[in-house]
């Protein structure tokens, strides 16, 4: 379950989208320059083995994508608040289960049933308010892909933190003040948390390692249940890095072990992927956390003089991190 | 009548009665959260589908605001969806409720009445769905078990209605129906299938430019459409007025419906929209909602044996507001009361009151109208006091000053 035969081409992935004008969103979307939120839609719909149906959570792929008369999506796509999508879709499941049972619009020209539903949330409709209908419907076994763009606060209501929000950072609800520099607390382990339900299958990808993100969504909607994939996404309005950098960005989060890949298999068994493993082999390879932190400006006070410690803190964290997932995947000792 | 088929007499709580019509009614797809005193509806409906004899999928969601939103998700995957609570349940669902009725998913709900926290209190008043009546959903209450079952398998043709489109409430007295046994006459399975046939997904009609096609409404990859997208100030409007439009086509849809099943099952409540009772040649009338109402048939009764001229009026749908047959019924009758079991905290008297005076404001001859609110809470409401009322009611004949809303059964 947690392997895929398909091996991702991705020049003629490209060539056949390009034939048949079709990318799952078009260009023209109204998502800013330089957020990668469409880059993970695209990456998701170039993994796609069937017909796809999208489940949004409000928020800012969902408002810049639909402003009414205009949709840029191509494929089916629905939206109904902030804190449900996973509800959604587990009535969406649960009703094309029953309509394929009853061969209900067999032989209709006009209707097509068997697809593969993916839900779109960000982190606020995830970590925060969606958390209860998410680990319902994980709970419940639906058969779904939950792909979460994780840019690390509300960034539709303009830069609020969230629970993912990382230790330090600026947001306008963390201020980074004199008193209170920044968000005092440190990101909510979700990826541990939805993993702890015991679905077949988990997984972290950042848009920058393309095949390694394209297997994984792969497996995703081949698994055999509930799956939940957070993705890496950067927000320059948010994060106040330049737009051109997302990319790199996205890779340096992998290199610094802030974002590392890897997958849980049945909520047990933790792999790390190629890139981190990489790091694992070759811990010399891991960069220190200020080289990423320094591409964006809502971590600019910690490098104050009397903020350093932050830095140093947010190392720590980070590197906590990284030894319990080297020891979950085996690799410590 | 004479048509009407052999049905069975089953001693039914008004729950169970619901179940049973849900069960009958082709549900694709029930997704439903306990809460009392709607829980026996959830039970009933997960025996039957574990018992085998109901063909739906049940989603046993981890509370009412994911039933709402799943019964959503299924409804515009094109199956049909039926749910159910209660009171806070309901309340919980407030957010979900406006977006199911916007969206116009013709979702089938059965609100089992209960009055809202706080205090906590499981028994009856008609607060939570009285809440919700501006959130576009229509909303039929029923005066016993069995009228509980006849108007489940009515709403969802009246929800899915090419005319209508829009989600239906069905409501039922907590406790006082939800768990008081009755004989209630069952349709045969195959009857009941018949009238309400399988879900069929309205269809709509393409921009032009992509030719004379009407395509099916709902998520569906042979032609995707996006369901939900943001509106905003220039076309929110619009989207509104289409809402508006759909709901006052309702009460003839309603009514249309409420003959059709009257034919096959032998039942009627007045005309779909309002139960009278004596009302023709009544010098008073009394208004109101649910069960109380059936007390009320046999106190008209005995005020009628007593030479009292006083009849009542059953208010069955809510939301669409009868407004026009209520100024009908009342051009001719010297006094009306009106019973609210759920108050305004703020305004001159229960919902039900300011709407029937707002109705009759456009009438050149108003009779006097008397408000009450009663029951909260679950409190009793006794035949003696509702002859009390009544009797007030008849000696009315002038418009009081000032708007005059009692408080029958609550302590000094």
């Amino acid at each position: 379950m947690a392997e895929t035969k398909w091996v991702p081409n991705i020049r003629q992935i490209a060539k056949e989208m390009h034939e048949r004008g079709f990318t799952g969103i078009t260009p023209g979307h109204r998502l800013c320059a330089g957020c990668v939120a469409g880059t993970i839609v695209r990456q998701v719909m170039m993994a796609a083995r069937k017909p796809v149906v999208v489940i949004n959570a409000t928020g800012c792929l969902e408002v810049a994508t639909t402003i009414f008369p205009y949709t840029a999506w191509q494929v089916p796509w629905a939206h109904n608040a902030f804190e449900n999508a996973a509800a959604v879709a587990s009535g969406v499941e649960r009703a094309q289960a029953k309509l394929i049972r009853d061969k209900r619009f067999e032989g209709d020209p006009d209707i097509e049933m068997d697809y593969d539903i993916v839900v779109f949330g960000g982190d606020g409709g995830t970590y925060d308010i969606g958390l209860q209908a998410l680990s319902g419907a994980m709970e419940r076994g639906h058969k779904f892909m939950y792909v979460l763009y994780d840019n690390e606060a509300y960034m539709n209501t303009g830069i609020q933190r969230s629970g993912s929000t990382p230790f330090g950072a600026w947001t306008t609800t963390t201020p980074a003040g004199k008193v209170i520099p920044g968000k005092p607390v440190g990101k909510k382990p979700l990826v541990d948390i939805i993993a702890a339900h015991r679905i077949p299958y988990v997984a972290t990808v950042s848009p920058y390692y393309w095949n390694d993100a394209l297997v994984k969504f792969r497996k995703g909607f081949e698994a055999d249940g509930p799956v939940f994939i957070r993705a890496f996404s950067t927000c320059n309005r948010g994060w106040y890095n330049a737009p051109e950098e997302s990319i790199a960005i996205s890779r340096l989060a992998v290199e610094t072990c802030v974002f590392p890949l890897y997958e849980v298999v049945n909520g047990v068994e933790w792999r790390l992927s190629p890139p981190s493993l990489a790091i694992a082999k070759n811990p010399e390879k891991k960069k220190p956390v200020e080289e990423y932190l320094k591409t964006q400006r809502r971590f600019r006070h910690m490098f104050e003089p009397e903020n350093r410690w932050m830095i140093k803190r947010f190392q720590e964290m980070v590197d906590y991190e990284w030894e319990l997932l080297l020891e979950r995947a085996g690799l410590k000792g | 009548m004479a048509k009407s088929v052999q049905q069975r007499m089953m001693s039914l709580n008004g729950d169970e009665a619901v179940a049973w019509a849900a069960r009958q009614s082709n549900v694709d797809v029930v997704a439903a959260f306990p809460i009392t005193p709607q829980t026996i509806i959830m039970e009933r409906i997960a025996e039957f589908i574990h018992d085998g004899l109901m063909d739906s999928e049940i989603i046993r969601v981890e509370s009412e605001h994911s039933a709402l939103s799943a019964s959503w998700g299924a409804s515009i995957a094109g199956a049909r969806a039926f749910t159910a609570t209660a009171a806070n349940g309901l309340a919980l669902m407030w957010e979900i409720l406006y977006i199911v009725a916007s969206s116009r998913a013709p979702v089938v709900m059965a609100v089992v009445n209960r009055a809202l926290s706080a205090p906590i209190n499981i028994h009856c008043d008609h607060s939570d769905s009285m809440g919700a009546r501006d959130s576009g959903w229509i909303q039929i209450y029923s005066e016993d078990a069995q009228e509980a079952y006849d108007n489940t398998i009515q709403a969802f043709r009246i929800a899915e209605h090419e005319n209508v489109q829009l989600p239906v409430m069905v409501m039922l007295d907590g406790f006082l129906i939800s768990h008081t046994m009755q004989n209630v006459q069952i349709l045969p399975e195959d009857v009941v299938s018949d009238f309400v046939g399988y879900r069929k997904p309205s269809r709509i009609k393409l921009p032009e430019f992509y030719g004379e096609k009407e395509i099916p409404l709902m998520l569906n990859p042979k032609y995707p459409i996006s369901i939900g997208p943001l509106d905003l100030y220039d076309y929110y409007f619009e989207h509104k007025m289409q809402q508006i439009e759909a709901m006052k086509r309702a009460p003839e849809v309603i009514k249309e419906i409420h003959k059709e099943f009257a034919e096959i099952s032998g039942r009627s409540y007045g005309d779909g929209l309002l139960d009278p009772y004596r009302a023709e040649d009544a010098d008073a009338l009394i208004m109101g909602i649910g069960s109380t109402m059936g007390t009320m048939k046999a106190v008209v009764d005995e005020l009628r044996e007593e030479g009292k001229k006083v009849g009542s009026v059953r208010i069955r749908t809510f939301r669409p507001f009868p407004a026009d047959e209520i100024r009908e019924l009342a051009s001719g009758v010297s006094s009306l009361g009106v019973l609210d079991r759920s108050a305004s905290f703020g305004a001159e008297g229960g919902p039900l009151f300011m709407e029937v005076r707002s109705a009759l404001y456009s009438l050149k001859d108003r009779p006097p109208v008397l408000g009450y609110i009663y029951g909260l809470g679950g409190r009793d409401m006794p035949p003696r006091l509702l002859k009390k009322i009544a009797e007030e009611v008849l000696s009315t004949r002038e418009e009081p000053e000032r708007p005059r809303v009692g408080y029958p059964g609550a302590r000094e």
